[in-house]
């Protein structure tokens, strides 16, 4: 079926300042191209029209994952989710962020899909972002003015809304260095295993206590439950420090099913999404923890 | 700019054109090059009909604009059969019966082309997520994924031999 989108003006801006620039001089009327799997759907099946579109893929040096052992992970906005997908570095330290990238689409958008459009799309079922929250990731934006840090957890603002302001442009994911005996697990739920969009997802990111008997650092994420990614930090709270066992798992799911604010679409219910948010969250705690349902 | 002048290499072959802003590649490939083993099945990257290799990766030509491949190199099915001889992924699937309408096929095999260049001994999960973004509305998965691991097969003897 021919999806025709609105002609407009195309730009190709080879240095990130006359990126600036050109954001600046079309103030809201430009929209970034960067992998074009979700901008390019939004302009064939959703009417959108921008007048310009920027596409920043030319602008070289966003491309890299740079690791620096005990220190950080720093991935540039342009990295194919591809690339984190199959990044050893990132596999091997990061497995959570790898496991996330590989559910993103199918290979085919994956090798278009950048992690800086991921994030900017700003889904509340964006596939890195919970992983990369729970990682307590930052991202650096960057203006004519200068360079910014923000928390990743503090980026999103609304569904398809983040905290950038005009003329500002994401360049980079820094991602610290996991403290010893650190495990993550992102579950995505949907109808079916390939090319979906998560109904509901879920990571879970703790540290095991020095006597590895309790979780530390617990960090639960929501995805697609929210119009942001939503930290569950009630069911955080309570599963913090505290001996593991199937009533604390049990009361853990419960409160993130309580945090949980999601809308019913054409994907599932409201309440269907609370409940698997429960039956999620319970799941990745015995995963990680290395339970089996009992 | 409205209109650009690119340049693009398919198959071997370089091309100068003029292309507007909204034409994708795929709108190229077929309707400038005609070029029509590259299926447009959905437009929006749902259906994989549409996979080329861009740079050697499979990539859905409809979510690609045109304006962006200037310069790159883009591998069609076309391009697999070398002097009138198909390639062992596509003698796979004939082989193998991996064919129904066919409207799925050249993705798929381009798809599976890209795979195996990287991987000669995959696993049926690695074929299977190799092939996720294809889909097959005669659902005749079963035998896609033994063609692609016969053609495998028939790589590993020839590069054995």
């Amino acid at each position: 079926m021919l999806r025709k989108m609105k002609r407009f003006e195309y730009f190709e801006p080879s240095t990130l300042e006359e990126a600036f620039s050109l954001l600046n001089k079309y103030n809201g009327k430009v929209k970034i191209l960067s992998g074009g799997t979700d901008l390019l759907v939004a302009m064939k099946e959703r009417g959108l029209a921008p007048s310009y579109v920027m596409n920043v893929k030319c602008i070289p040096g966003l491309d890299y994952i740079k690791y620096e052992e005990k220190k950080d992970l720093r991935i540039g906005a342009l990295t194919t989710i591809r690339t984190i997908e199959t990044s050893n570095v990132i596999r091997e330290k990061f497995s959570v962020l790898a496991q996330a990238a590989s559910m993103l689409g199918s290979i085919q958008v994956r090798n278009r899909a950048t992690i800086g459009g991921n994030l900017c799309n700003a889904a509340p079922s964006a596939e890195t972002a919970p992983s990369l929250i729970g990682l307590k990731a930052k991202v650096k934006i960057a203006s004519l003015e200068g360079e910014r840090i923000v928390p990743l957890e503090k980026f999103f603002v609304g569904p398809g809304i983040t905290v950038l302001k005009k003329g500002e442009i994401l360049a980079e994911i820094i991602v610290p260095f996991p403290l010893p005996h650190t495990k993550g697990i992102y579950i995505k739920y949907g109808r079916r295993k390939a090319m979906e969009i998560a109904m509901v997802s879920v990571a879970v990111i703790a540290t095991l206590s020095v006597e590895g008997e309790v979780w530390e650092d617990v960090n639960i994420i929501l995805g697609a439950v929210a119009p942001t990614p939503l930290r569950a930090r009630k069911a955080e709270e309570v599963l913090q420090s505290k001996r593991i066992s199937e009533p604390l798992i049990e009361k853990v799911g419960q409160l993130a099913y309580e945090e949980a604010c999601p809308i019913s679409d054409m994907r599932a219910s409201a309440d269907y999404r609370k409940e698997m948010v429960k039956v999620l969250v319970k799941k990745a705690i015995r995963e990680i923890s290395g339970l089996k349902k009992s | 700019m409205i209109q650009k002048r690119i340049q693009l290499k398919v198959n071997g072959e370089e091309y100068k054109l003029e292309v507007k802003s909204n034409d994708t590649l795929l709108d190229v490939i077929r309707d400038r090059l005609s070029l029509t083993g590259t299926k447009r099945g959905c437009d929006t990257g749902d259906c994989g009909a549409c996979t080329v290799l861009l740079e050697g990766k499979p990539v859905n030509s409809c979510l690609v604009l045109a304006i962006e491949a200037d310069g790159k190199e883009v591998i069609t099915i076309e391009g697999l059969t070398k002097e009138g001889k198909l390639d062992l992924v596509q003698e796979a699937f004939i082989e193998q019966g991996a064919i129904q309408c066919g409207f799925c096929t050249p993705g798929m095999v381009l798809s599976a082309k890209a795979l195996l260049d990287e991987n000669r001994n995959p696993t049926e999960s690695e074929i299977k997520t190799a092939i996720a973004g294809n889909l097959c509305r005669c659902t005749g998965y079963v035998k896609i994924v033994k063609a692609i691991s016969s053609a495998a097969e028939k790589m590993r003897k020839i590069r054995k031999s």
